[in-house]
């Protein structure tokens, strides 16, 4: 099945070890969930994942339907296929959210194929109604004097527009308000599906009482600690994290 | 996008070819008072103009090089290996078909008549020193604007034409006006009459075919009271590895209640030195608005400028500038009020790629006694690479208790996590250098007409692919 598989990673950040031999895997037409405290690793999973020029793989491997990603320039990772949707989305000022979206559907078209335009703007609009995002939304730029909800709403928007085979949601519930986190989640919850596979990151357990993810992995000082189905997660937000690192569990792979 | 598609494959050298054509008139290498005399009578020009020119000579020779300004470039260009004029005689063609093949084939290539035909008044092409090619719409001929050559201006309206020529920018301004005075040759005339307004704009193109040489326009705009009018001008050359001068001077003339608009695009070829002199005289409740985007050239020095002289005038200077690695822009705005609530605005943008460099020079000058004037300044400047430089020189004298100005800059540096936010959407790390930048300019690029700014983005791009690594 067409998966990500990695395998015992280990990353630096500036010689500081973040990710300490983790391995996990997710499948198309799965939703994962990782959950763990501040500090544990969880943002970095993310970022060295799309290809972030600032960590360092040391050790391990990430694997894509079965071929290494870690050599792939972060574009390359995209057209490949890999979605991250940022905690903290990037301000392009100037550039339209709608030039945007084009130039990267453009950037995985064969050389000298044209995005047809009339097709590109009934997807985007259907897909904004679906995250009830206003028609004027497209002429303002990228992610510029966007409220947080916004900024969230509009990467799901992207998500729903590249369509990848793998997406990772790096605590997309952080900074909304629960309106706007029922929004993000029915957006998310349409993409679902046999073609797509999941991996929420996040530090609170709310998300998934709307995304209900078929399995929840708690990362703890940069590894998988604990792995087991959405019950998990329930648990989780009864006790706390603390009782995982007074259980001192081995690491579990998933699955 | 058009990023990576084969139009752009033929765009990059857009400019960079030329053929070989022979000048039948030739005032041969360097400059001395025998050159001035052959371009005078080449020409059939009046004795006042032969007088002019010398003393404008005396006073090139006079100015030493601003090399407090530009740097130690300027002393690159050697002055005694220049050819001042070169034509192949008769006088500029009101059809294509009538232009030589060469230079026909030239401004095909560039896609003039095309644009003509599409969105344009008027049209006039210079190769080297003459216009070969000058026409205008029947329609706006009709109403009496009159869309010629200097050369043939100064023959068939000696009237206008000497009224204002080099009453806006005298001789002496400075060095490069002087040289300039000295051996103008083409450049274009313009006079819309009283209430006139030309819907469509006047275009002229500036193409310099030859290697060691020097091309001096002289352009001179009448717009009459209440009239408007927009002119636009291109200018390409291939790249020689000898320096290749361009020292151009331009003088605007809005009567009361007129609007000139002023638009360039630049595209020279890096062994280029653009030395500009441009500026507009508006009387009351007149308009002036100078757009202007420089790309290319080893160094461009030009300040477009307006003196505000009758009351409630405004002035207004839109520009961008991109400096690609070897590449210094020396540009800014002046902007000199001489009346009552005159008003002033000045955006300027540049862009500093490798190891290009993007001066800001701006000068506003509010007196003491005026009342009621208002300038604002914004420049931005957007730096590419950890080598590229940038330095803003902003002079504002604003005196008097009724006056105001407002002067805001920025620096800042495409950040690195931008790139990477638009490299995880499948954009390759040139394509997103190029979004951002496009994106920086995206405000002013929208005042230029859209078969421009069309071609600007295109021209970021380009630049902005050569930039990643």
């Amino acid at each position: 099945m067409s998966s990500i598989v990695i395998k015992e990673l280990r990353v630096s950040i500036a010689d500081k070890e973040i990710i300490r031999g983790l391995s996990l895997e997710f499948s198309k037409g799965e939703v994962h969930a990782v959950m763990g405290p501040n500090g544990s690793g969880k943002s970095t999973l993310a970022k060295v994942m799309a290809g972030h020029p600032d960590y360092q793989v040391t050790g391990g491997d990430i694997l894509m339907d079965g071929v290494s990603i870690l050599e792939m320039a972060p574009d390359e990772r995209s057209r490949q296929g890999l979605f991250m949707a940022f905690q903290y989305p990037m301000e392009i000022p100037g550039v339209s959210n709608a030039i945007f979206l084009r130039a990267a559907l453009q950037a995985r078209l064969p050389e000298g194929e044209e995005l047809d335009a009339t097709e590109f703007y009934h997807q985007m609009y259907e897909k904004m109604d679906l995250l009830e995002i206003r028609r004027e939304f497209t002429a303002r730029s990228v992610n510029e004097g966007f409220s947080g909800g916004e900024k969230k709403r509009n990467e799901i928007l992207q998500l729903a527009m590249l369509e990848p085979g793998f997406a990772v949601l790096d605590e997309t519930d952080s900074g909304l308000d629960i309106d706007a986190l029922k929004v993000v989640a029915k957006g998310v919850n349409t993409l679902r599906g046999p073609g797509v596979g999941f991996l929420l990151i996040t530090h609170y357990q709310r998300l998934l009482n709307y995304i209900v993810p078929d399995f929840v992995h708690v990362m703890s000082e940069g590894r998988i600690v604990r792995s087991g189905g959405k019950e998990l997660a329930l648990e989780l937000e009864s006790r706390g994290y603390d009782w995982l690192k007074a259980e001192k569990v081995e690491p579990v792979g998933a699955n | 996008m058009s990023t990576e598609t084969d139009s752009i494959a033929i765009d990059r050298d857009i400019g960079n070819f030329f053929y070989d054509v022979t000048s039948t008139r030739d005032a041969g290498v360097g400059l001395t008072e025998k050159t001035i005399d052959y371009i005078v009578d080449v020409k059939g020009e009046p004795e006042w103009l032969r007088e002019f020119r010398k003393n404008a000579y005396n006073i090139f020779k006079s100015k030493p090089l601003p090399t407090h300004w530009a740097g130690d470039e300027l002393k690159e260009i050697d002055f005694d290996v220049i050819r001042y004029y070169l034509a192949s005689g008769g006088a500029a063609k009101r059809t294509w078909e009538e232009v030589p093949e060469d230079i026909k084939r030239t401004f095909e290539r560039l896609g003039i008549p095309e644009s003509e035909r599409k969105f344009l008044a008027g049209v006039e092409a210079q190769f080297d020193s003459e216009a070969v090619y000058s026409n205008i719409k029947k329609a706006v001929s009709d109403q009496g604007v009159i869309f010629m050559g200097s050369t043939d201006a100064l023959k068939e309206r000696p009237d206008l034409f000497r009224k204002w020529f080099g009453k806006v920018i005298p001789t002496g301004d400075n060095k490069f006006s002087a040289l300039n005075s000295a051996v103008f040759s083409g450049g274009s005339f313009i006079y819309v009459p009283p209430g006139v307004k030309v819907k469509h704009p006047l275009q002229a193109y500036f193409r310099i075919n030859a290697e060691n040489f020097g091309q001096f326009e002289r352009t001179l705009i009448i717009a009459d009271e209440g009239s408007e009018v927009m002119y636009m001008e291109g200018c390409t050359a291939p790249k020689f590895t000898t320096a290749t001068l361009h020292s151009a001077v331009v003088e605007l003339v809005a009567m009361r209640g007129a609007k000139i608009q002023y638009i360039t695009v630049q595209n020279w070829a890096p062994n280029v030195f653009n030395l500009v002199t441009k500026r507009g005289l508006a009387m009351e409740e007149a308009e002036i608005k100078w757009i202007d985007c420089n790309i290319g050239s080893r160094l461009t020095m030009k300040y477009p400028g307006v003196v505000l002289k009758g009351r409630k005038a405004r002035g207004e200077v839109i520009s961008i500038a991109l400096a690609g690695d070897g590449q210094h822009q020396d540009t800014g705005a002046k902007m000199v009020h001489a009346a009552d609530e005159t008003t002033s605005n000045i955006v300027s943008k540049s862009i500093s790629i490798g190891k290009g460099r993007a001066t800001y020079r701006g000068l506003v000058h509010v007196p003491k006694h005026l009342k009621g004037c208002k300038n604002n300044t914004e420049c931005d400047a957007l730096l590419i690479n950890s080598s590229s430089r940038t330095d803003t020189y902003p002079a504002i004298t604003v005196r008097g208790t009724g006056n105001s100005t407002q002067h805001e800059a920025s620096v800042s540096q495409i950040n690195a996590e931008q790139i990477f936010y638009m490299q995880q959407r499948g954009l390759s790390e040139g394509q997103a250098m190029s979004l951002a930048v496009n994106g920086f300019v995206n405000d002013l690029v929208s005042q230029f007409p859209m078969e421009y700014s069309v071609e600007l983005k295109r021209l970021i791009d380009l630049e902005m692919e050569g930039s990643v690594g």
